[in-house]
C-alpha cells in the first residue's frame, strides 16, 4: 500500500465525522495551545527578569566576604570570614586598573525620624560612585560627596517615598533627621525608581559608608561593588579582585561574582520553570490521547463491517493496523497544528495587550508540542488500531 | 481448484461441539459454476466462508490449487484472498463514504497498484457490469442491483481466479437479480470458477453443479438441469418455508 494511499484512505474515514473529529482534533489542539502559552509565559519571565538585571550593565563585579562555594548556602551566611573592610576597597582602588567604578556597601536597618515622624527602612551605606553603578537619578539636591572612602560625615539622600512620608508637601533638603543617635542632614533626594533587583529604591536611605559603619557598630562591608570600563574587561576582574584580597588577607577568603553569572544562573532557574510549565501543559495532550483512543475504539466498532471487507479483500493485519493508526495520528497531527495555530495567536494577543512583558514560546517547546502531539496520536491510535487488525474477518463481516 | 477433503468445522455451544460442517467433501475444477443451496443454518455460509480463506476448518484439509491452505499463515491467507479469490455478499458490503470507482480500486489500494493502472481497471470492471457511467456515484445513490454490481465489479478487479458469491440476489428483487447472475455468469463463461450460494431453485438450477446441504453435511449431489425438472422434491426444506 502506498503512503498517500494509506494517508487519502484514513483521512476519507475522518472527513466522513467532521464533528466529531473535530472534536477529539481539538483536545490535541488545546493541549499544544497551552504548551505554547505557558511555555511562552516563562520565557517571558526569564527574558523580563534577566531583563532587568541586565539594566544595571554587565560589566558589574561583586565581592561577597566568605568563601562559601561548596556549602552551597548564599556567600556570607554561616561560617565566620574575614571581614571586608574600607582598607580591602582602598587596596582595591589602587591595585586595580580598568575600574570605572567602585562602591563599598553596606546594609542596615534603622529608623529615621523628623520630628514626630518616623519610619524603619534600610539604610545603604556607600559611596559617591554607587551612584554611576547603580544608574541612580537624583529628583533634588546631590548624591552622596565624591572624595575619600573612609571620609565620613552625617550627610543622607532619602528615597523618594522616605522623604515623602517624613517631608509631606516640604523641601527636605538641608533638613535634619535622626537615625537612631544620628543626627543627619539631608544632602539630597532620589528619582523615584521602583525595585531594582530585589531592593525598593524609593524606600531606603544612603549614608556615607564609613558612618554607617561607626552607625551600626560593623567592622565588615557587606559586599564591594566594581564596574569595569569596558565589557571584555570583565573576565579578569574577578580573579584580579580576589588576588589582591588574598594576599591581604593571607588566605583566599572572598567570593567573586559577576553580574553576568547571575543573569545566566537566574536565567537557568527560569528555562527550568519553563521546562514545569511545558511539562503540566504536556500533560493535558495526554487526556487528549485518550480522547482520541476513545474515538478511535467507536470508529472501529463502527466499522467492523469494513473490517471485514478490509480482510476479505486481501489487506494484510500490517496494513489494517497501519489505515487506523494512520487515521489517529492525522487526528493528532491536524489538532497538534491548529494548537499551534491558536498558541501562537493568544501569545501575539498578549503581547500586544502588554508590550513590556516579553512573552516568546522558545522553538524547542513548541516543536516538541507538535512532535508530542503526533506521538500521541501513534500511541493512543495503537490499541484500537491492533483491535481492528485481529477481528476474526468472518465475524467481523457479519458486524460482529 | 478447490479440493476440500472430509472437512469439520465445529462449535463450542455450551460445552456441546456442534459441526457447522459435518465431514464436507467437494472437489470443484477451475471454470465451474457450482450453486450450493440448503435450508438456514445448514452450513452453506460456513462452507464458503473456508473456501475463501476467511475461516479454517476445525479438521479435514483444503487446498487451493494444490496447495494446502490449512498449513497457511494468516499473512499468506491475506495474500491468497487478496491474488486468487473474490467475494460478493448478500449485503454488498460497499464503503459508504467511498465513490463508485472509490470502492471498486480499493483492493487494489491495499495490493500497491499504481493509481494510473487502478484508474484504467476500475474503468474496465465497471464497463463489465455496465455502470461505466455511476462511476462517481455513492452507494446511497445506487439502487441495489447497482451496488452489488459494483460489488462483482470490485470482486473481479483483482482477476481472482474464483468468485464466491454467498446469496448475491437475496436483498434484490427478481430483475435486479436476474441481471447481477447474468453479469457472473458471463465471468464463468470466460473462465472464472463460481460458488453461489442461494435460496432460489431458479437461479441454482442455472448452475453444472447443486450441491444441497443439510445439516451441515452435503446431503446430495444434482446438476443444474436436473433440479430446472424436479425442483420441489430435491429441495423440500425450502419449500417448506
Ligand atoms: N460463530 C459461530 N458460533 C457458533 N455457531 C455458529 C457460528 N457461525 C455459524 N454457526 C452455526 O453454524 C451453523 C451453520 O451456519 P451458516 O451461517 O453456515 O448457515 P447458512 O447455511 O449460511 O444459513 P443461512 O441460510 O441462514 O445463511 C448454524 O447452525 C449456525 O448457528
Ligand atoms: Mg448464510
Amino acid at each position: 500500500m502506498r503512503p498517500a494511499d494509506l494517508v487519502h484512505f484514513a483521512s476519507t474515514a475522518l472527513v466522513r465525522h467532521r464533528l466529531r473529529s473535530l472534536l477529539s482534533l481539538l483536545g490535541v489542539a488545546i493541549g499544544v495551545a497551552a504548551v505554547v502559552m505557558l511555555t511562552a509565559l516563562g520565557e517571558g519571565a526569564r527574558r523580563y527578569v534577566t531583563g532587568q538585571f541586565a539594566s544595571l550593565g554587565s560589566n558589574l563585579v561583586i565581592l561577597i566576604p566568605g568563601k562559601n562555594e561548596t556549602t552551597g548556602s548564599f556567600p556570607g551566611v554561616g561560617g565566620v570570614p574575614n571581614d571586608l573592610t574600607l582598607e580591602d576597597a582602598r587596596a582595591l582602588e589602587r591595585g586595580m586598573r580598568q575600574l570605572s567604578a567602585l562602591a563599598p556597601v553596606l546594609i542596615g536597618n534603622e529608623t529615621v525620624a523628623h520630628r514626630e515622624r518616623r519610619r524603619q527602612v534600610v539604610v545603604l551605606g556607600s559611596t559617591h560612585e554607587l551612584l554611576r553603578i547603580r544608574g541612580l537619578s537624583m529628583a533634588s539636591g546631590r548624591f552622596l560627596p565624591p572624595g575619600d572612602i573612609a571620609r565620613g560625615g552625617q550627610v543622607i539622600v532619602l528615597g523618594a517615598k522616605v522623604e515623602d512620608e517624613l517631608f509631606p508637601n516640604q523641601n527636605a533638603i538641608g533638613r535634619v533627621v535622626r537615625i537612631g543617635d544620628w543626627r543627619m542632614r539631608v544632602i539630597g533626594v532620589l528619582e523615584a525608581r521602583g525595585t531594582q533587583v530585589g531592593l525598593n529604591m524609593d524606600d531606603l536611605v544612603l549614608v556615607p559608608v564609613a558612618t554607617g559603619m561607626r552607625m551600626f557598630n560593623r567592622t565588615s562591608l557587606f559586599r564591594i561593588l566594581l564596574k569595569t570600563t569596558t565589557y571584555s574587561d570583565v573576565d579578569g576582574t574577578c580573579p584580579r579582585a580576589v588576588a589582591i584580597l588574598t594576599e591581604r588577607h593571607d588566605e583566599e577568603d572572598v567570593t567573586c561574582i559577576t553580574q553576568e553569572s547571575i543573569v545566566s544562573s537566574l536565567s537557568s532557574i527560569l528555562t527550568v520553570l519553563t521546562l514545569a510549565l511545558g511539562g503540566v501543559a504536556a500533560i493535558s495532550l495526554s487526556v487528549a490521547g485518550i480522547g482520541i483512543m476513545n474515538l478511535m475504539l467507536v470508529s472501529v466498532s463502527e466499522r467492523t463491517a469494513e473490517v471485514g471487507l478490509l480482510k476479505a479483500v486481501g489487506a494484510g493485519n500490517p496494513q489494517i493496523l497501519a489505515v487506523f493508526l494512520v487515521e489517529a495520528i492525522l487526528l493528532a497531527t491536524g489538532g497538534g497544528l491548529l494548537g499551534l495555530l491558536f498558541g501562537w495567536a493568544a501569545v501575539r494577543a498578549l503581547v500586544m495587550t502588554f508590550p513590556a512583558f516579553p512573552a516568546s514560546a522558545p522553538l524547542w517547546a513548541t516543536a516538541a508540542a507538535f512532535g508530542l502531539s503526533v506521538l500521541i496520536g501513534a500511541i493512543f491510535g495503537v490499541l484500537p488500531a491492533r483491535r481492528a487488525a485481529r477481528l476474526d474477518p468472518v465475524a467481523a463481516l457479519a458486524g460482529r | 481448484m478447490i479440493k476440500l477433503e472430509r472437512v469439520y468445522r465445529t462449535y463450542m455451544m455450551g460445552g456441546q461441539p456442534l459441526h457447522a460442517l459435518n465431514d464436507v467433501s467437494e472437489t470443484i475444477e477451475a471454470g465451474d459454476y457450482v450453486a450450493v443451496m440448503g435450508p438456514s443454518g445448514s452450513g452453506k455460509s460456513t462452507l464458503l466462508n473456508i473456501m475463501g480463506c476467511l475461516d479454517r476448518p476445525s479438521s479435514g484439509s483444503y487446498r487451493l490449487e494444490g496447495q494446502d491452505v490449512g498449513a497457511l499463515s494468516d499473512a499468506e491467507l491475506s495474500q491468497i484472498r487478496r491474488h486468487k479469490l473474490g467475494f460478493v455478499f448478500q449485503t454488498f458490503h460497499l464503503v459508504p463514504r467511498l465513490s463508485a470507482a472509490e470502492n471498486v480500486a480499493f483492493p487494489m489500494v491495499f495490493a500497491g497498484v499504481p493509481r494510473a493502472e487502478r484508474l484504467e481497471r476500475v474503468g474496465v470492471a465497471l464497463e463489465a457490469v455496465g455502470l461505466r457511467q455511476r462511476a462517481e456515484h455513492r452507494p446511497s445513490e445506487l439502487s441495489g442491483g447497482e451496488c452489488q454490481r459494483v460489488a462483482i465489479a470490485r470482486a473481479t478487479v483483482m482477476r481472482p481466479r474464483v468468485l464466491l458469491a454467498d446469496e448475491p440476489t437475496g436483498n434484490l428483487d427478481s430483475v435486479a437479480g436476474r441481471q447481477v447472475m447474468e453479469v457472473i455468469e458471463h465471468m464463468n463463461a470466460e473462465g472464472l470458477t463460481l460458488v453461489v450460494v442461494t435460496h432460489d431453485p431458479a437461479i441454482a438450477s442455472r448452475a453444472e453443479r447443486v450441491v444441497v446441504m443439510a445439516d451441515g453435511r452435503i446431503e446430495r449431489r444434482v446438476t443444474g438441469a436436473d433440479l430446472a425438472n424436479r425442483a420441489p422434491a430435491i429441495v423440500v426444506p425450502e419449500a417448506a418455508r
